[in-house]
Parts: structure tokens; sequence; C-alpha cells
């Protein structure tokens, strides 16, 4: 009783909604750092998070450091001084990526323990956007871990410059180092976050982050096999690569960290019947296709319309390839075709004038429709996991190289009437099967990255599966198997018949 | 105020919150009961700009849960089902990370922070880690977070579960102030007396569905019927019971005791007590049988377990 009556009035201000809206990305980043500092401070108070970190950080270099003796002393034992300077660059990209590993477990605990433990939601119901959150989350799980990476390739090549081997580490190296260490844990952090929203449990999601730090501990081993190779510019294309991930993976996680993800999903289950009645529903499509034709008109062209934007990335990428091949030419005057290499091969013209042999030289219909049914499934099935860039990229390579090839000045003395006869017959077919099979697939691929607001990324990516099947079967496939038996009866006689006009 | 209308959540298929429309005004207290797995938790999530309905649409103090979410959940202060708080944290801190959150200025999140927790009776506690306090302060600790910004709607889910009877009297406290402040709070609880003492009109949510809306008046009148009305009397009846029976409609009686309905209780008990009299009948008492909530709550709900029922049936046949 005492309590209540004694309990201090509340002071309470006139109800007022003072709360900005963000507009910009200062406002953004300012809200996430809130986020941020607590994480961090949260992490720092952690021991389970903290003991590694420090051991990682202070005792690996040190362990690396009198490893790196023990090497230098075998390699000089054996007369093999000249590996030194070829291992040493190794082990500071090692040290760094202990500790980044650290972030996949923070990243895991900041999103996936936080939701386990239900303390995201009442974050969840303040004003902050999902991105401030996102970024906010993500910077805390980096930040720790990076800073560790920081420290102990410092104190190992510290280490190095000021111990017995007195090495002098190129800049260029250190920064490659520095900055491949950073992509990676980006990566790390930004997979994690993709993982984790497609579960409830940190035991689950610890099961799924085999799926990142087995690429990224493999990625560490092909650049080290790199650096021994003293291949060292190729680091310069792989974190290029990273940066890409790291753009995609961070759309990804900022699409997928939203709180009708996050809260909708209770239990981690596999609902094959779901799946498939998802799959079923789509691939029949709309309710008025009956039969093979209204089928076409109401379910195949709407499959086409939804994935409009893929096929005009592949078609835009065809067109830049192409060009690119022949601006190739004029820009590398090394890689032009002379007459003498054309002339050291048989006759061109005989060249041409086998086309009619085709089907009896073992290039049937079925060999060239099954070698173009595999390289747009091997399309379709990389596009999944590349988030639809390869896809783009193997539709668009043989486009690059034929401008290339194009824009060779041996080719006006074939004369272009010829070289387009010898294409464009079978070409009619199978560039458009291409670049819908290609386009349906990268719409696919790419979905993850930015699933549609209506409905779950499981549903959604379903639903796009079923689409690219029904397109695949549909289309692409009758239209390969057309041009496959223009390219083998019908293409060669054009050929013929432009020759001998 | 709150409305809404047509409210709808379908998650893979799974109807969560099915057309759900109600109104709360300004400076009242809606109680939402309803059993585990009801929808309750989904509504409320959806008015706090959460979770997006998937049909119908909500207004919270006049702001749209979906065109205005931001700003909608910056004017709700939502206690949570779980309370959610960071236990290595300290409690001053803690409420200072939601303050920053919301851009209170430093010395107002402290003041209000270090008002409402000794409101709360926690004033001690404020450089205590969390993870070190009970279960009701904990409880009490997310209290306070929702209405640390002073928000004009609060959303409560389960308030005082948790807590010990001292503790869950502050809240019901502290609740009524703010009702009296001109708050407008929606709270579920599975504490039935509670939201007969705290709610001005009361939901109850069943499969998704709002089942029944209005006031404890309104429906006590509409689920249980009308008023029953004891006598008490001095000694055993006897002859009188006879005509008794045959004038009311009798639902209960023992020796000295006989319980009756009847529709308009200010007309018929005044000449009921003068026929008494005039027989010479010791009357002792004669009073109404208060209905509970928990009696009007389970007849909302068995009946529409019946028509359920009834509805399944008549599909199957």
């Amino acid at each position: 009783m005492a309590t209540t009556l004694d309990a201090p009035k509340l002071k309470t201000a006139a109800p007022s909604l003072s709360f900005p809206l963000h507009s910009n990305w200062l406002r953004t980043l300012q809200n996430a750092l809130i986020v941020t500092r607590r994480e961090v401070r949260d992490s720092f108070r952690d021991w389970r998070i903290m003991v590694p970190i420090f051991l990682l950080t202070l005792c690996f270099p040190l362990l690396a450091q009198g490893m790196t003796e023990l090497f230098a002393n075998f390699f000089i034992a054996n007369g093999a001084e000249p590996m030194i300077d070829v291992f040493l660059p190794l082990l500071p990209m090692i040290v760094g990526f202990f500790p980044i590993s650290i972030s996949l477990v923070i990243a895991l605990e900041t999103f996936v323990g936080e939701k386990e433990r239900r303390s995201l939601e009442p974050l969840l119901s303040t004003p902050l956007t999902n991105l401030e959150l996102y970024i906010g989350k993500t910077l805390a799980a980096v930040i720790p871990p990076l800073l560790a990476a920081y420290v102990g390739i410092g104190i190992y090549l510290g280490a190095l410059i000021f111990g017995a081997q007195q090495w002098r580490p190129q800049a260029e190296l250190v920064i490659q180092i520095v900055l491949l260490t950073t992509a990676q844990a980006l990566v790390m952090v930004t997979g994690s976050v993709v993982v984790s929203s497609q579960t409830t449990s940190t035991r689950a999601s610890n099961l799924l982050a085999s799926f990142i730090i087995i690429p990224m501990s493999l990625l560490v081993i092909v650049e080290g096999l790199i650096m021994v190779n003293d291949m060292r510019h190729l680091l310069w294309w792989i974190l290029v690569a990273l940066i890409i991930a790291d753009v995609l993976l961070f759309r990804m996680g900022a699409r997928l960290f939203n709180r009708e993800e996050l809260l909708g999903r209770t239990i981690d289950s596999i609902n094959l019947k779901w799946a498939w009645q998802i799959l079923l529903s789509q691939l029949r499509g709309d309710k008025r296709a009956k039969g093979v034709l209204s089928w076409y008109r109401y379910s195949v062209l709407k499959a086409l319309r939804d994935s409009r934007d893929g096929m005009l990335v592949v078609s835009f990428s065809i067109v830049a390839m192409l060009v690119a091949g022949m601006i190739a030419t004029h820009f590398a005057p090394d890689w032009r075709l002379t007459p003498e290499m054309m002339t050291q091969q048989p006759d061109v013209m005989q060249n041409f004038t086998q086309f009619a042999a085709l089907s009896e030289m073992g290039f049937g219909v079925r060999y060239i429709f099954g070698q173009n049914l595999r390289v747009l499934i091997g399309a379709a099935m990389l596009a999944i996991f590349t988030f639809g860039v390869m896809s783009i990229f193997l539709a668009s390579f043989t486009f690059g190289v034929l401008g290339f090839l194009l824009a060779q000045p041996i080719m006006s003395a074939i004369g272009y009437d010829t070289v387009l006869a010898a294409l464009l017959p079978h070409a009619i077919f199978e560039v458009p099967a291409l670049i819908i099979g290609a386009g349906v697939a990268t719409r696919l691929g790419a979905l993850v990255t930015s699933p549609p607001k209506d409905m779950g990324v499981w549903e959604a990516w379903l639903r796009a599966f079923a689409d690219m099947l029904k397109l695949l079967v549909a289309v692409a496939v009758p239209l390969l198997a057309i041009g496959a038996v223009v390219e083998v009866y019908v293409t060669p006689r054009i050929v013929l018949m432009t020759i001998g006009s | 105020m709150i409305e809404a209308s047509g409210l709808t959540k379908i998650f893979d298929g799974f109807v969560a919150v099915d057309n759900l429309s109600l109104y709360v005004e300004a400076g009242s207290v809606f109680a939402f009961l309803g059993p585990n797995g009801a929808g309750k938790t989904t509504t409320i999530r959806m008015l706090t700009a959460i979770l997006e309905p998937t049909r119908g649409w909500a207004r919270v103090n006049g702001l749209d849960v979906v065109r205005d979410a931001a700003q909608v959940r910056a004017s709700v202060g939502v206690l949570t089902e779980q309370h959610g708080l960071y236990e290595r944290m300290k409690a001053a801190e803690y409420l200072d990370f939601f303050g920053r959150i919301y851009h209170l200025p430093r010395t107002l999140r402290r003041e209000r922070a270090q008002a409402l927790m000794a409101r709360f009776g926690l004033a001690d506690a404020m450089n205590r880690r969390v993870g070190e306090f009970s279960k009701g302060m904990k409880q009490k600790l997310a209290l306070v977070r929702a209405m640390l910004h002073d928000p004009p709607v609060l959303l409560l889910d389960e308030p005082t579960s948790a807590m010990d009877p001292q503790s869950a009297k502050q809240v019901r406290d502290a609740i009524l102030e703010l009702k009296n402040d001109r708050r407008t709070i929606i709270l579920t609880t599975h504490n039935l007396t509670e939201a007969q003492q705290l709610a001005d009109r009361i939901g109850v949510i069943r499969r998704g569905k709002l089942i029944a809306n209005g006031t404890f008046e309104e429906l006590s009148q509409r689920f249980v019927g009308d008023p029953i009305m004891e006598i008490r009397f001095a000694a055993p009846l006897n002859g009188a019971s006879e005509w008794l029976h045959k004038e009311l409609d009798v639902v209960a009686h023992g020796e000295n005791w006989l319980r009756f309905r009847t529709k308009s209780p200010q007309e018929h008990n005044p000449i009921l007590l003068q026929r008494l009299i005039s027989a010479g009948v010791p009357v002792v008492t004669l009073s109404e049988v208060p209905h509970t909530l928990e009696t009007v709550y389970l007849q909302i709900v068995n009946e529409d377990e019946n028509l359920t029922e009834k509805a399944q049936n008549g599909n199957y046949a």
C-alpha cells in the first residue's frame, strides 16, 4: 500500500510524435550506430567471444612467428632459401583469417541468438527501420573481429619485420591482405544473416554456417596457392569478386532481415507437401489454362512476362559482350587473326563446304541439341548458386568471342554474307532460347537478393523455379530442337548457296 | 485511438487473424482475451506495425500501420509477450539504449527512466545487471521500457504475468493512471479479474476471429442472459415457496434462499419485496448475483465451440 501511495507520480508530457522520419543515409547510419554501440559493448562483456578473440589476436601471431622461424630454419637447412620469400606472405593472411572467423559466431549470435532469446521483438517494435537494424547489427558483428584481425596481422608483421627474419613486406601485399581480410569478414557476416534468417535456433544456424566457413576456408587456401605461385595480381580479382559477393549478400541480407520474415517464421520444418503444391500450382498457372493452347496463352506467357527483367539483362549483356568483343580487336592488335593464321588451316571455303556434311561427321541434330541443352541447364543450375551471375556470363561470353571474330579483318576477306549465312538461320531459334533460358535462370538466381514483398522467399523461389521449368520445357527446349534441325539441315545449304553465288 | 477493419494475417496459408474489426476510443482500456494461439499477439504485432496485414487496414493514433509504420512504432509503447531484455546490461544502460532509439534528449531519458523505475519500486536496481533481476522485476523493467518515450498508445501483452500480487497491483495502478491521462491501452491477459477491473471494453478472439466485443455488461447480458437475483430468508419458506415458483423465473433454490432471473430488476424487485413483506415472509437480503468475467468468457468460448462443431457437422453431412 505504502509503495503505491509513496511512489512519485509520473511526469507525463503531452503525447507527441516527434520521431523524425529518416530520409538520408547519415540519419540511417546514426540510428544504426546506436544498435552497433550496444551490441559491441555486449560482445566485449561476453567472455565466450572475448577469450577466443584475445587468444587469436595475441597468441596466434606469436605462435605463427615461432612456426615461421621453424620453417625458415628448415628451408635454410635444406638449401631452399628462396622458399622463405614464397612462404612468408602466407601467414599474415591466415593470422588475419582466424579472428575474422569469430565474426561468423558473433553474427549468428547477434541475429539468430537474439531471435531465439526473443530479445529481438522489443527492438523490432521501435521506430528503427529494418535497414538501420540490419546495418547496426552487421557492423557490430564485423567490427570486433576485424579489429582483432588487424591487430593480429600487425603483431605478426611487426614480429617478422623486427624479428630474426628482418622481412620487409611489399606495401601492395599488406594492402591486399588487409582488404581481402575485410572483404572476407563482410562476406561471412552478410552470409550468416542470410543463414540465420532461415532458422530459428542457433543450433540450426551453426549447422548451416558450414556453407559459409567451408567455402571461405577453401578461398583462403586458393589465395595461398596464388601467393605461392607468385601470381599476386590475381588476388585483386578475388577482391573484386568478394566485393561483388559482399554487395549481393548485403542486399540479400537487408531484404531478408525484416520484421515479417523474423517474426513470421516459428519452426525450421520442411513442408514438402506445401512446396509440392506451390510448384504444381505455378506449373499449371492460371485456372483458365485447361488445354495445351490455353496453357501457353495464360500460363507460359505470364511466366515470360514475369521473367522479362532477367531476359532484358541477358539481352543487354549479349549485346554488350558482342560490342566489347569487337572493340577488343581494335585495342589488342596482338590478338588479331592474320591471313597467315587462316591459311595455315585447310582452306576456309573448304571449312564452310564441310557444313553440308555435319551429320555424317557425327555432329547430328541430337549432338547439337544435346550440347546446347547441356549449356543451358548448366547455366541455369549455376545461376542458382551465383545469384544469377553465371547464367548472364555463360550466355554472353560466346557473344564476346563472336564479336571478336566478326571484327577480325580477315572476316571481310571471307565475306560477311557467308559468315552470317553460317550463323543466322539457326541463331534465329537458338538465341531466343538462350535469352529466355538464361533470363529466367537469372531471375531465379537473383530473386534471393530481392524477393517480392507479397510472399516469403521460399515461396517466391519455388514459383520462379516452376517458371524456369515451364519456360525451359515449353519454349527454350523446342526452340533449341528446331535450331539444331536447322543447323544441321538448313544452314549448310544456305552457306553453300552463298558461297556458290 | 485505435481502429481496425477487416484485419487479416495469413502465414503460408495459415489464417492467424481473420477479418478482425475493432475500435478503441482514446483514453480507454481494451482487454483482448482468448485462448493461447488465438491470434492476440499477431493482432498486437499488426497494430504496432511490426507485421503487415495481409488484408484490411488499421490506424493507430490516426496513423496507418502500413503507410506510416515508423511513426506508428514511435507513437506506441509495446510490452511484448516475452520481455526480451539484454541480461548483460545494467537497467540504466538498457533504458538509456531505448531512450536513444526514441531520440529522447539525455536529461529527459535519465529523468523518465528514474521516475518510472521509482514508480515501480525499482529505483535501487538502476545500476544492477538485468540478469540479476527476478522475473517480476524483469517484467516491470520491460514495462518501464514500453513507457519510456511517453507514448499515447500502449499495447501490453500479459503485463502482470509472473508478478507477485503487490507488483501486479502497482502495474494495474499504473495502467489506470495512464488511462486517466487519456492514454489508449490494449492489453491481452489470461487474468480475467484483472481484465474486468481495468477494461472499458473487452474483446474475445478465438481461432483468429473476434467472436465477442463490448463492455462487460453488454457481453454479460448477451451471453449469460438477464441478471440473476438472490433472495435470502430468515427462515425456511415452506408454503410461500409454491407461489414464488409460479411468479418468478426460478433458476435455483434452497431451504431459505432462492435465485431467479429477471429482465428488469428495477421494476420487478420493489413489487416482489412488497408482496413478500405483506405475506409476512422474513426477507434478509435481495441482491444481484454478480456475473464474473470468467462465467461470461467461458460462455462465449463454449458457444463458439458449439457453433464451430455444428458448422463442421453440417459440412460433413
